[in-house]
């Protein structure tokens, strides 16, 4: 008897490739997660890259807080970008008659954003060293990269959420306002102390400037321990689980109750 | 599975659906054999896209049950067997049109070679184009080649036509024509007749959630019998069973021969009379105005 269903691998490939091409194909999306990232590192960091900073120096500083910003956009558009356009265009509903499995789905999603994610950082890695902005160890590169990777959870979460709860227009517009705001305010942009006093008094609220701590604690720059950063993303992480758990099944019984 | 695939491609045992307090399907039996071809006819609200969302797993049924191939239309082997064409229906947009069937082809355990789906659905000149820059028609028919994808036992066809051209919306019947042959079972919406007598060799006819009419396209309209009396006359008819049509008065009636009666009977003048059997439209607009036709 011939198998009744497709098997796992090719699905997943598939789907994962389809997550890429969106990545690379709708250019508001390359120019917010890789473009933009650079183009404020060159801005921001090149000018004082060799002025000492926290323990490293303004270079070293920003690269690490611009990853942070490159990898938190890019949880946010990829997840909550795509399921908003998916659900608008009807992508969905076809997507459920057929025979997709919901884990290849989600997975293809997430290995996507995690490539992305990668040559968004190695990239801004590769301009800090040819632009002689800072240059960075690969062991603070690798701790660097899977801080990022697992502290970009909460994102995701929140991705999702805006997801399913607003439309393709209205998602990217949120997106925005939750992403522009929340860096500049964590100091991922200009450093903290160069901020004005209430948004220094918010910022450790911020689940953002938690993620920017664990970037600034991978290369020496830290000022507050990563298990403390960690705990506070794993808070925010539970939050936008739930939101977004909510969200969808608040979906589920419109659509396809 | 010898035992699964004695049974019938869909079947609806007693199926309610309600949207709130909107009864959108009311205890609907049916079922649909293997190989069978039918059309499910109303007009807007009748239910249609509630019954074929029932059909895909897509909604459940607030009472009683839906089965397809003897079991429940969630299960993603029997999704496997179902390709499918919805309304409002989206794939992304900055896929090319072979990719989008590449990837719909890891989907299904036994998918048909994307060159005879490019060939099947007539849109071979378009393999390397993107989606958005498909036309309508070119849309349809690439969902339609979706589809198609997983070789499927059971075809399920949403108003396929919706929004298309007539030129297009003819050569795209045809093609389903043409794929209906091959002994899967099809199962289509639709308002128009033309559409049910092009593809199908069963009608269903649904309104306000209930089934008001099953049969052969014929039966459909051969039961209904009405006749299209129809002259022109000289002299003003006041009767409200005709209307006015141009020049010419009309009625649609079971019974012509009374009719005609009453009308020499009074004696006025008329001119080009014609009896003629009621077209399929007629017939589907007579069904879904009034009560149940008994349908052998």
């Amino acid at each position: 008897m011939s198998l009744e269903i497709a098997p796992f691998g090719p699905m997943l490939r598939a789907q994962t490739k389809i997550e890429l091409l969106r990545l690379l194909r709708i250019p508001w999306f390359t120019i917010a997660t890789i473009v933009f990232p650079v183009m404020f590192y060159s801005f921001f960091g090149l000018e004082q890259a060799h002025m000492p900073y926290m323990n490293a120096t303004v270079g070293l500083y920003l690269l690490a807080s611009f990853s942070a910003y490159a990898v938190m956009s890019l949880a946010l558009f990829s997840f909550g970008a795509s399921v908003a356009a998916e659900r608008g265009s009807g992508a969905t509903r076809l997507m459920r008659a057929a025979p997709l499995r919901p884990l290849a789905y989600f997975a293809g999603k997430c290995i996507a954003s995690i490539a992305f994610g990668g040559v968004a950082i190695l990239l801004l890695v590769l301009f800090a060293r040819v632009t002689g902005g800072a240059v960075l160890s690969p062991p603070m590169l690798a701790v660097l990269m899977l801080r990022l990777l697992l502290g970009s959870l909460p994102f995701v979460a929140l991705g999702f959420a805006v997801g399913y709860i607003a439309g393709l227009n209205a998602s990217v517009a949120i997106l925005n306002l939750i992403t522009l705001p929340l860096a500049f305010a964590s100091g991922l942009f200009v450093p903290l102390d160069q901020l004005p006093p209430f948004v220094q008094a918010i910022a450790p609220y911020l689940p953002t400037y938690h993620l920017g701590q664990l970037a600034w604690g991978a290369i020496g720059a830290t000022s507050e321990s990563w298990p403390r950063a960690a705990l506070w993303l794993l808070g925010y992480a539970a939050l936008f689980t739930w939101i977004a758990v909510r969200a969808y099944y608040r979906e589920e019984r419109k659509e396809f109750a | 599975m010898i035992a699964a695939d004695a049974t019938a491609a869909v079947v609806f045992r007693n199926a309610t659906k309600k949207y709130g307090d909107i009864v959108a399907l009311d205890a609907v039996d049916l079922c649909i054999e293997r190989g069978e071809k039918v059309a499910i006819l109303g007009p807007n609200g009748a239910g249609k896209t509630t019954a074929i969302s029932l059909m895909l797993g897509l909604r459940n049924a607030s009472a009683g049950s839906i089965s397809v191939f003897g079991r429940n239309p969630r299960d993603a082997a029997v999704r496997a067997r179902i390709g499918s064409m919805l309304q409002c229906s989206g794939i992304p947009e900055y896929l090319r049109v072979d990719e989008a069937l590449a990837l719909f082809r890891t989907y299904y355990p036994a998918p048909l070679p994307t060159d005879d789906l490019l060939e099947i659905a007539g849109i071979r000149e378009t393999a390397n184009k993107r989606i958005a820059r498909l036309s309508g028609g070119q849309l349809q028919r690439l969902y339609f080649a979706l589809a198609l994808c997983g070789n499927p036992d059971l075809l399920v066809l949403d108003e396929p036509t919706v929004g298309l051209d007539v030129e297009a919306r003819r050569a795209l019947l045809a093609t389903i024509a043409g794929i209906a042959k091959s002994g899967r079972s099809v199962v289509m919406s639709t308002h128009y007749l033309e559409e049910a007598d092009a593809v199908a060799d069963r009608v269903v006819v649904i309104d306000r959630g209930r089934i008001i009419a099953d049969g052969s396209p014929s039966e459909v309209k051969g039961t209904v019998g009405r006749k299209r009396v129809s002259f022109t006359s000289s002299v003003a008819l006041d009767d409200l069973r005709f209307v006015r049509v141009g020049d010419r008065y009309e009625a649609l009636t079971e019974a012509p021969e009374l009719l005609l009666r009453e009308i020499f009977a009074r004696d006025m003048p008329i001119e080009n009379l014609t009896v003629t059997g009621a077209t399929l439209e007629e017939a589907f607009v007579a069904l879904t105005s009034g009560g149940k036709a008994n349908v052998a």
